[in-house]
Parts: C-alpha cells; sequence; structure tokens
C-alpha cells in the first residue's frame, strides 16, 4: 500500500505518503495565499522523497475542510483528479479530525478544542474527546465566532490557528496549530485498515463510510451572491 | 497524424468548465459543462458558485472527454490550462486540475493565456493562422484588437476598450429591455424582427481627437447609457418601447464601430487575415457586416463556429498543441494563477 494524503484546509499546503507501516515522506509549505502553486510539487517531491513513481500509489485521501473555500478546493480537486488519473480510489476525511488526531499522536488525552481559522473573524470549531484508543469528534464542525462558543468549550485545550488567532476567547492554545500530512495519512491508514477493501472495478470510492467523509468539501457558508466585477481594465496590455 | 502532439486542455476562468482534446491541428472533443444557469438569477456570474461548479465538474468532464474522444490519458503528450486571466478562484480549480494530471501522468504542462487561447481556437477550424493575423478578441470579459506575429510566443496589443466588453454592454443593455442574461444572444435574436436604423445610437472613439488617440480602443459606456436614457424616456411618456429597434440599433452601434477598427487595423498593419473570437463572434449582424466589409477590403474573414468562440477547452488545447509543435517550453508545476494576466503574456 502507498496511500498519499492532501490538506489544504488550513494555512499548510500539505501531502503526505503513508506505506502501511508508517509515513514514508511528508512536504509542507506555509502559504496561506499560494495553495495551487506549492501543492503539485509537493506532491512530486514526497514522491521523490519516498524513491516513489506516481503509479506505485495506491490510494488518496483528502482533507475536505472545512476551510477557506479557494484554498480547499485546491485539495480537493487534486486529490479527486490524481486519483481519477490512475484509477485509484479517492477517500475524504473532516480536516479537523487530522488535528486532533495528530494531537492524540503527540500523547495529549482528555477533551480537546479544535478551531482552524475561517477568516471574517470566525473559526471552524469542533470538540473531541481523546482516550487511549482514537480521538472521536463529539460535535462540530461548526463555524462561528471565537467569543460566540460555549463557556465551557471555550476553556478547552484547543488545537488550531484559531487558538492563536483569538486567545482572548480561547486562552488555551495547545499543539497542533495546522493540519499536517503525516497525521492525515496516519489517520485514514488506521481507518482504511479497519475497512473493507474496495470491490473490483470501483474506482473511485466517494461514498462516506467506514470512517471516512465522502469527497465532498465542507464549506459551511453559503456564497456571497455579488456578481463578478467585470474584467475588462485590468488586462490592458 | 499519429505523430502530432495529443494535448488535452482545460478551461476554468468563469463559469463554463471546458475539456478539450486536440491531437495537432485537428479537434477530437470539446466537453464544456456550464453554471451559467446558477448566476442568470443574480444577473452576472458570482464568483463563489462558479468555482463550487468547477470543483464538482472537474473530474466528469475529464472523464467524459476522454471517454467520448477515446482517449487514454497515458497516452497525452500535454496537458495545457488557462492561468489567466479570469475569475482568481474560478482559475484554481482548473490550474490545480491540470497540475494533478502532469504530476500523476508524469507530463508537461503549459499554463497559457485565455484569449491567445480564443485566437488558436480557430486552427482546428480554419487550419494554420497567417502570420501576422488580425484578431479581435470581443467576449463578456474583453474587447481587443491583437496584431499576432506568432500565437505561441508574440501577441500584440492595438487596442482594447476603455469601460464595458462588448459582451458586458449586450448584457447590460438586454437587462434594460428585461430580456434575459446572458443577454447578448437575446438581443441577437430580438434584432431580427428590427430595423437597425431606427435609432441613431452614439458610436463611442470613432471621430476627430478620440479616433487619433484611441485609434484601435473601444469604449460602449456610453452606448450603454444612451440606450437606458432612451428606454427609460418612452418609459416616463408611457409609451411602449419597440425593443426589436432597440435591440437592432443598439447592435448595430457595437459591430458597426467593431468592425470598422478591425479593419482599419488591417489596413495600417497591412495585414489581409482577420480573425473574430470570443462569446460575441456569435453575433449573426457582427458575421455578417465584417464578412460585407472584409470581401469590399479584400481581407480574409476567420470567425471560429459559434460552440468554439464562447469559452472552452479545445482552445486551450489547441493553444497547447501549437506550444508543443513549435518546441516551446513547458511551464514550470508551481506556475501561479493570474487573474489579470496581460494578453500580450501567452504563456505563464
Ligand atoms: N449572439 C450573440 N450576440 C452578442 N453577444 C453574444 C452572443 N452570444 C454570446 N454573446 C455574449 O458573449 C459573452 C460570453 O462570451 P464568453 O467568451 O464566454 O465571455 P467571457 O468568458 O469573457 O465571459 C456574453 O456577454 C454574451 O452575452
Ligand atoms: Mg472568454
Amino acid at each position: 500500500m502507498l496511500l498519499l494524503a492532501i490538506d489544504t484546509s488550513t494555512t499548510a499546503i500539505t501531502t503526505a505518503l503513508h506505506d502501511g507501516s508508517s509515513v514514508v515522506a511528508e512536504v509542507t509549505t506555509l502559504d496561506a495565499r499560494a495553495h495551487a502553486e506549492h501543492l503539485a510539487p509537493g506532491v512530486r517531491a514526497a514522491l521523490a522523497q519516498a524513491g516513489a513513481a506516481p503509479t506505485d500509489v495506491t490510494d488518496v485521501v483528502v482533507g475536505i475542510g472545512p476551510g477557506p473555500f479557494t484554498g480547499l478546493r485546491v485539495g480537493i480537486v487534486t486529490g479527486r483528479t490524481f486519483a481519477f488519473a490512475l484509477g485509484l480510489p479517492v477517500r475524504g476525511l473532516t480536516s479537523l479530525d487530522a488535528l486532533a488526531h495528530e494531537a492524540w499522536l503527540r500523547g495529549r488525552r482528555g477533551d480537546l478544542l479544535v478551531a482552524t481559522d475561517a477568516r471574517r473573524k470566525e473559526v471552524y470549531a469542533a470538540t473531541y474527546v481523546l482516550d487511549d484508543s482514537a480521538a472521536t469528534r463529539m460535535a462540530g464542525p461548526l463555524v462561528s465566532r471565537a467569543a460566540d462558543l460555549e463557556p465551557d468549550v471555550r476553556g478547552l485545550p484547543a488545537a488550531g490557528r484559531g487558538a492563536l488567532l483569538y486567545a482572548d476567547s480561547l486562552p488555551l492554545a495547545v499543539e497542533p496549530v495546522d493540519v499536517s500530512g503525516g497525521a492525515l495519512a496516519d489517520l485514514a491508514a488506521r481507518r482504511l485498515a479497519l475497512a473493507p477493501a474496495a470491490p473490483d472495478g470501483i474506482r473511485q470510492q466517494v461514498e462516506p463510510g467506514h470512517g471516512f467523509d465522502g469527497l465532498e468539501p465542507l464549506y459551511l457558508r453559503r456564497p456571497d451572491a455579488a456578481p463578478a466585477p467585470p474584467s475588462t481594465k485590468s488586462t490592458l496590455g | 497524424m499519429s505523430d502530432e502532439p495529443l494535448v488535452l486542455g482545460i478551461e476554468t476562468s468563469c463559469d463554463e468548465t471546458g475539456v478539450g482534446i486536440v491531437r495537432g491541428e485537428t479537434l477530437l472533443v470539446d466537453t464544456v459543462a456550464s453554471s451559467v444557469e446558477e448566476h442568470a438569477r443574480f444577473g452576472g456570474v458570482v464568483p463563489e458558485v462558479a468555482s463550487r461548479a468547477h470543483l464538482e465538474a472537474m473530474v466528469p468532464t475529464i472523464e467524459r472527454a476522454c471517454r467520448e474522444a477515446g482517449v487514454a490519458l497515458r497516452d497525452l503528450d500535454a496537458i495545457a490550462v488557462t492561468s489567466g486571466p479570469g475569475l482568481a478562484g474560478a482559475l484554481l480549480v482548473g490550474v490545480a486540475s491540470a497540475k494533478a494530471l502532469a504530476v500523476a501522468l508524469d507530463k508537461p504542462i503549459y499554463g497559457v493565456n485565455h484569449l491567445a487561447s480564443h485566437v488558436a481556437v480557430d486552427i482546428v477550424e480554419h487550419g494554420p493562422l497567417p502570420e501576422p493575423t488580425m484578431a479581435m478578441l470581443v467576449s463578456g470579459g474583453h474587447s481587443s484588437l491583437l496584431l499576432v506575429p506568432d500565437i505561441t510566443n508574440d501577441v500584440r496589443s492595438l487596442g482594447a476598450t476603455m469601460d464595458d466588453a462588448a459582451g458586458e454592454a449586450f448584457d447590460k443593455v438586454a437587462r434594460v429591455l428585461g430580456l434575459p442574461f446572458p443577454g447578448g444572444p437575446h438581443i441577437d435574436r430580438a434584432a431580427r424582427e428590427g430595423n437597425r436604423i431606427a435609432i441613431d445610437f452614439p458610436r463611442g472613439l470613432t471621430t476627430g481627437r478620440d479616433l487619433e488617440r484611441h485609434r484601435f480602443d473601444f469604449s460602449f459606456s456610453g452606448l450603454k447609457t444612451a440606450v437606458a436614457r432612451w428606454v427609460e424616456t418612452r418609459h416616463r411618456a408611457g409609451e411602449s418601447v419597440p425593443v426589436a429597434d432597440v435591440a437592432a440599433s443598439f447592435q448595430e452601434a457595437v459591430v458597426d464601430v467593431l468592425t470598422r477598427k478591425a479593419l482599419l487595423a488591417c489596413k495600417e498593419h497591412e495585414v489581409d487575415h482577420l480573425l473574430i473570437g470570443g462569446g460575441v463572434a456569435a453575433n449573426s449582424r457582427l458575421r455578417a457586416l465584417a464578412e460585407e466589409r472584409c470581401d469590399k477590403a479584400g481581407v480574409t474573414l476567420r470567425v471560429p463556429r459559434p460552440g468554439l468562440c464562447t469559452d472552452n477547452g479545445a482552445m486551450v488545447a489547441a493553444l497547447g498543441a501549437q506550444m508543443v509543435a513549435k518546441g516551446r517550453e513547458p511551464s514550470d508545476l508551481g506556475l501561479p494563477t493570474d487573474s489579470s494576466m496581460p494578453v500580450t503574456l501567452v504563456q505563464a
């Protein structure tokens, strides 16, 4: 097995490869604005690090957010297209789960809030219980102002960039801050080990189930319905 | 035949998700999924709605193109993609998808200019472009006159609109007349029943110092305002609006200016081929008047069929195939999108 994991829901443009027993390559670039520029070179670099060809990949997993829309789509369309091109199954995982899983991998136990930057003075948030077997999501994901979360939730240790941005409301910031492809790959590999194999002839497993979430982005907000400004003048040579 | 480059092109600069496949100068397939209906109720393209639609349509559109052309992705020689100009979030979906293909299949990628692609598409319709060719691009976002010595790396801008694009003027006037979005085709249809000399609407930048200083530039916002005022006056007087006559007279003003300037450019630059591309090139009166005036001037007119004039993936593939055939270096895998990519920059 060689699983390619991709996430672009946070400031980290991150990708990793997992061979079924461990993460064998990880490439992460921190850049809130240029997801499409860094992701594909990152995937190529990760493959080189692992000494693998694209055709060695057997599974693709993408973080489906929630996250700022534009960057989020880059990861999802990259995962979907890469998988389609090679006839591989592709699955989605809630990106906040990868942050909780990384906290769990680092040894944290107990209640945890994950709060990432949703822009517009809001956070994407979910709560988890971390016991010895796993990090389990209890509520969320939702989008909210940090100050508007329930008081007992705000008092939890909080992973994700939201805790750094809104320290007034979320005083107990803990690691990690952004999604890591390695943690996402590890979470996916564990869930995949429990899932039945995809039946022959099924190239794209888009159905949620067996611990996976489907491939639809978690936008959690409606589009703002203002028509595009005309692009006329910007292109004068 | 089979040693000609096989190129898949992806276009997502506005509201159409387009995937086309070209071999050399032959179009194999042109597949388009449009979100235009989702935007109609807003009277214009909503960028976030367009981006969401691109994400959903991207892989299914690639899959359909390959199936209909009977092409296996691994047989491609290169991937081409619109990297600008256009809506930033919309461009990103296509560029990310193209890069994923490039990495997965280990193929070169060409990030190309949307406007140059509108010109290049005519290669798959009417054969190689004479060098130089005069090109007039008229769409919802652009109105430019281009001198094109080499479509793969030398495109020169002679002029462009100072305000509204030609298609934008059609869309706005359609709204004034109570016609649906996008308005161009509706005005075209309504105008067929109307009198094009019924109302003498202004022709922007066509006389005196305006023509001197803005020889090959366009301006349509004054025209749009004139139409709105004319209609408003009728409304106020409690009279009905002769939609067909207004449509025909407005349309005549636009296509008169476009063709006049295009032929002036041909004459002054001694170019005997004029190509018209972009969504507005679908306009029946523009085609007829351009034909008439080109005939008179001894200029050969080339206009791709309407389906290839609006945004599509075939045009991107057509330009990509030219790039490969001419041995142009591929773009870097880190290529950025550029929502305001200048028309003179053919490749990212
Ligand atoms: N028959 C027509 N007559 C005039 N304008 C038209 C016609 N058909 C399409 N259009 C216009 O073309 C534009 C769309 O063209 P397209 O090349 O897709 O533009 P863009 O990509 O710049 O939005 C719209 O403004 C539409 O009204
Ligand atoms: Mg266009």
